[in-house]
């Protein structure tokens, strides 16, 4: 057994939160100089410009990107070889969260769904959390983060398409989903589907789609040609940089599939498509 | 593709030389609400009580920042997305609120309103709220403190970059834009 200390953890997430939403990641802002350089429409131009001095102003004032810093997503590896000294692997997600974003200066984002209040009071300065554990071989703790918009996520959609409908009925959704969200959800976008496995379990996927690197392939090369098919149509659309028109309206399509096997139910196709918006902020930490 | 640089607050001469695409940069002072902000606003308006700020000629962003650090006026303070206020918009619009501040699509009863008592529907750059947060040199909170983020704050802005998504025409940015570059 190797011994992680509750401490280092609650430090590693706090850390990982306070620069990943003040620092646009080397991925996300390569995409955007790439986008520039692309781009047809003048005024989309101009957004882009200014996002890229928006990343530059961030990193040196240590101000967020966004004033939505997000709810805090995570999805975590534990080594089955790994035991968590001085308290619980939950408790120091919390912990790490709540003082990333109070100390950080973030936006407290977490409210009751009725009543509307605020949780920091109630549950914790923008707790709880999201999160997603995952038990693997090994000695490591591997835990993912991303500080996740509302805006993005207002405009996802899931839903299970008929068997035969296939990769035309997955290509048409994702479309329609980009296409009705439009400049609500703050192009240009990465756009993470998830295909197959459960109803739920599409949805999950479409978000952890959303950590990849841009640029990085998919390791199955009939997806990889499948998500450069979806994002040449995709940017046939005209949204454009903030919806103002333009030629750059997807940065990447990226698609994960329930393994092994790409696996579905016979009667089923889940299809879920999740959002991400130009600030997308998204780190691994490997402890 | 015109720019202009307004200050606020502003007549119905200001936004009627508007269209949709032209650049403004604001001056002046703003009103920043959300949705829980607005719904209130819209009740006093009904029970014809008095509003926490003068109306006529305002502009409202909808906008709810990051903490100041010490030291620091405001935090992040991009804009946030327009439609959760649409319910609540041509109320105000109505009782003379001549600009709004966010980001995406606006109703049909929202581009009717800006059209019938001349008003102007401004997109600024969703995201980019390290660099919106320069272009703000005061803030103070003056109604509903205990909403946080979504508490009504009169900032003062010097050249605020906006971009005009619906003028008083019923014209469009988003659709417009959208048709321009669109490959079929």
């Amino acid at each position: 057994m190797r011994t992680i200390a509750y401490e280092e953890i609650v430090k590693a997430i706090r850390d990982t939160i306070i620069y990943s939403t003040t620092h646009l990641s080397e991925d996300m802002h390569r995409a955007l100089q790439e986008a520039l350089e692309k781009e047809e429409s003048p005024v989309s131009r101009a957004v882009l410009e200014q996002l890229l001095e928006n990343a530059e102003i961030a990193a040196s004032e240590n101000k967020p990107l966004c004033q939505d810093t997000g709810l805090a997503i995570f999805f975590v590896k534990v080594g089955e070889e790994v035991k968590i000294e001085g308290g619980s692997l939950k408790d120091a997600i919390f912990e790490g969260t709540r003082k990333g974003y109070e100390e950080g200066y973030l936006r407290a984002s977490t409210c009751d769904c009725f009543t509307r209040a605020n949780l920091k009071d109630k549950v914790g300065y923008n707790l709880p959390p999201v999160i997603y554990f995952d038990i693997v071989p090994g000695d490591k703790l591997e835990i993912e983060f991303a500080a996740k918009g509302g805006g993005s996520e207002n405009g996802s959609r899931a839903r299970v398409l008929a068997p035969a409908q296939g990769k035309e009925g997955i290509k048409e959704f994702v479309k329609q989903v980009v296409s009705d969200a439009g400049p609500n959800v703050c192009p240009p976008i990465v756009v993470g589907v998830g295909i197959g496995g459960s109803f739920d379990m599409a949805a999950v996927m479409s978000k952890h789609a959303l950590f990849r690197d841009i640029g990085t392939p998919n390791l199955d090369p009939e997806l990889d040609a499948f998500e450069k098919e979806i994002q040449e149509e995709l940017n046939k659309l005209g949204i454009g940089a903030m919806g103002m028109g333009g030629t750059q309206t997807v940065l990447a399509v990226h698609i994960e599939t329930y393994q092994p096997g790409r696996m579905c139910h016979i009667a089923s196709l889940p299809v879920s498509v999740n959002i991400q918006c130009h600030s997308s902020r998204h780190a691994h930490i490997t402890i | 593709m015109a720019e202009y640089r307004l200050r606020t607050p502003l007549s119905d001469e200001d936004v009627t030389k508007l269209k949709a695409g032209d650049i403004v940069y604001l001056s002046g002072t703003l009103y920043t609400a959300r949705d829980a902000a607005h719904k209130r606003l819209v009740e006093l308006i009904e029970k014809g009580q008095e509003l926490p700020f003068e109306l006529k000629g305002a502009v409202i962003y909808y906008v709810g920042p990051t903490p100041p650090k010490p030291g620091e006026v405001i935090g992040s303070a991009g804009p946030t997305t327009s439609y959760r206020m649409d319910s609540y918009a041509p109320t105000l619009i109505e009782h003379g609120l001549k600009g709004m501040i966010g980001k995406g699509k606006r109703n049909d009863a929202v581009k009717e309103a800006c059209k019938k008592y001349k008003a102007v529907y401004f997109g600024a750059v969703g995201g980019a709220g390290a660099l919106l947060a320069k272009r703000i040199k005061d803030a103070e909170v003056i109604a509903y403190p205990e909403l946080g983020p979504e508490a009504v704050r009169r900032i003062e802005v010097e050249d605020f970059p906006v971009v005009v998504v619906n003028d008083t025409y019923g014209n469009d940015l988003y659709e417009e834009g959208r048709k321009q570059w669109a490959k079929a």
